[in-house]
């Protein structure tokens, strides 16, 4: 396939006054059928579509997104992308999922301005540095970059930190992944939208899933708001909706609870920071975008909600996380902040399988981290669905490990979900 | 978001803890039905719309409440003791105020 942009097609249509663009994904309608139905149109549906599409030649397939697409997760996180997790599972997926992030422009012929700038998590207690060598030591093992880094490393990576033994939690040192970073969001669901809709696939905006088709259990097809979709194969990649339009197929409980994720950006700034920053005495994380702004996070706001804004206490929270580490920023204006809905799952790791009923495919569980799952998750599933069968990389992401004890517990938390 | 206590009447979110969906039933601590018991643990009706919950004011009276919240828009219908004796507590506190 022919790169559509290109330095000579920039050169080629500034020629002719912009006005032979091709619109990146066409608006089509609904057809009757379709071999696979994707439903929800983010980072992780649309990365679906785009591996079916391109991996497995699958390409009579319909996204199907309620509202526009981009316009929940994909749209709302902080942006990191790392794999510096303990459990061998997790290292395997991410890792693969950064090995494609790698790649990722170049592949989609689309600037995902991916930008390895590094991401450093800080201890503050010996404990905490001895709990990171373990984890960096877990991490090299299965092949990933990681290093441990002293406090005036640190200093001179971050001016701005503050590691003075008068820090409200001092900086006793940090674990580094050098090949984390940050993506731009959106170009990530308009890149994989744009490369699955040139190889065919159908993506249908304003498009709300009401209910499914069934055949005894088997799921057929969905209807929507634009009428009845018939397909051999229904996948379901909805996140924080995942509780929501599993009922609508008779599936009553899920070990999933929907919680929200409130995210926060200041007004732009000179360069601060070039990296990916994460405080270890709380739940926060920071990072500055290419516009200047600092854009940063906490925990989630701890109670079930589809709300997709959040409420006061996690606000003042974060706020007073980043003046911890940075007490510099404290004039600093906050110029917008959201919340995203996540699925938070019982053990703090995905879920990537074959049903839970015939003809169905189950994509969710991501918690706070599914952004930086985007391109993985997508390979992954898409493969499932091709194949009828887990690829080694999601095999242990199945629904049914909960009951049968094979939790993969990344934090150690237990089964509680505001915790992960 | 406010929650008003039986006792203390409203407050801010910040005084209570959540502890999470109060619709699951603990099995009998003696039972080996491990299906029910993976059922407590695990398996969440995480609704969109009214949740039954659990709350704690820990910021507070520390007692343990039955919040009936809507998770579309965060407003709470009802609050009541967690062990269910929502009437008699609401009727004490009126008594107090008096």
């Amino acid at each position: 396939m022919m790169a559509e942009y290109s330095a000579f097609s920039l050169l080629a249509n500034a020629l002719k006054g912009n006005k032979d663009w091709k619109p990146a994904w066409r608006k089509p309608d609904p057809k009757a059928s379709y071999d696979v139905i994707i439903i929800g149109g983010g980072g992780h549906g649309l990365a679906t579509a785009y591996y079916l599409a391109k991996e497995h030649g699958i390409t009579n397939v319909a996204v199907l997104e309620k509202g526009w697409l981009g316009s929940g997760n994909v749209g709302r996180n902080t942006t990191a992308v790392r794999s510096n997790y303990l459990l061998p599972a997790n290292t395997r997926f991410y890792e693969h999922s950064m090995k494609l992030w790698e790649g990722l422009s170049h592949e989609l012929n689309y600037n995902v301005m991916f930008s390895q700038r590094g991401c450093l998590n800080l201890a503050h207690t010996p404990a905490q540095f001895d709990d990171y060598a373990r984890r960096g030591n877990a991490m090299r093992h299965l092949g990933v970059d990681a290093e441990l880094m002293t406090p005036a490393e640190i200093k001179r990576l971050i001016p701005a930190l503050d590691i003075s033994s008068e820090a409200r939690f001092p900086v006793v040192g940090g674990l580094m992944q050098r090949r984390a970073g940050t993506a731009r969001h959106d170009a990530v669901a308009w890149g994989y939208a744009r490369g699955a809709d040139r190889r065919g696939v159908d993506i249908i905006e304003n498009c709300e899933v009401t209910g499914f088709l069934r055949d005894g259990d088997r799921v057929t097809g969905v209807t929507t708001s634009r009428g009845d979709i018939r397909a051999r194969k229904v996948a379901v990649a909805v996140a924080g909706s995942t509780g929501r339009v599993m009922q609508l197929a008779g599936v009553e409980t899920m070990p999933i609870e929907s919680h929200v994720l409130q995210a926060f950006v200041t007004e732009s700034l000179k360069p601060f920071i070039d990296t990916v920053v994460t405080f270890g005495m709380g739940h926060f994380y920071m990072s500055q975008s290419d516009k200047g702004g600092l854009v940063y996070g906490g925990d989630i706001d701890g109670y079930n909600s589809y709300a997709q804004r959040g409420n006061l206490p996690i606000v003042d929270e974060v706020m007073s996380e980043m003046l911890a580490l940075f007490p510099g920023l404290a004039r600093v204006r906050m110029l917008r902040s959201w919340g995203g809905v996540c699925d938070m799952s019982m053990d703090g790791s995905p879920i990537i399988t074959t049903g839970p009923l015939p003809g169905m495919y189950l994509n969710c569980g991501w918690c706070y981290g599914g952004f930086k799952a985007t391109p993985a998750s997508g390979w992954t599933f898409a493969w499932t669905i091709a194949k009828d069968e887990p690829h080694d990389f999601n095999a242990p992401f199945t629904l049914d490990r909960f009951h049968r004890g094979l939790v993969i517990d990344d934090k150690g938390q237990g089964a509680n979900p505001r915790l992960h | 978001m406010l929650i008003t206590c039986p006792y203390c009447g409203p407050r801010d979110v910040i005084e209570f803890t959540y502890q999470g969906d109060g619709n699951r039933e603990r099995p009998d601590p003696a039972s080996q039905n491990f299906e029910a018991w993976n059922a407590y643990v695990y398996d969440r009706l995480n609704p969109a719309g009214d949740h039954n919950e659990i709350w704690q004011h820990s910021g507070g009276c520390r007692a343990h409440l039955r919040v009936v919240r809507n998770t579309l828009t965060h407003e709470i219908s009802s609050v009541g003791f967690a062990r269910g004796d929502h009437a008699s507590a609401a009727r004490r506190n009126a008594e107090d105020k008096a």
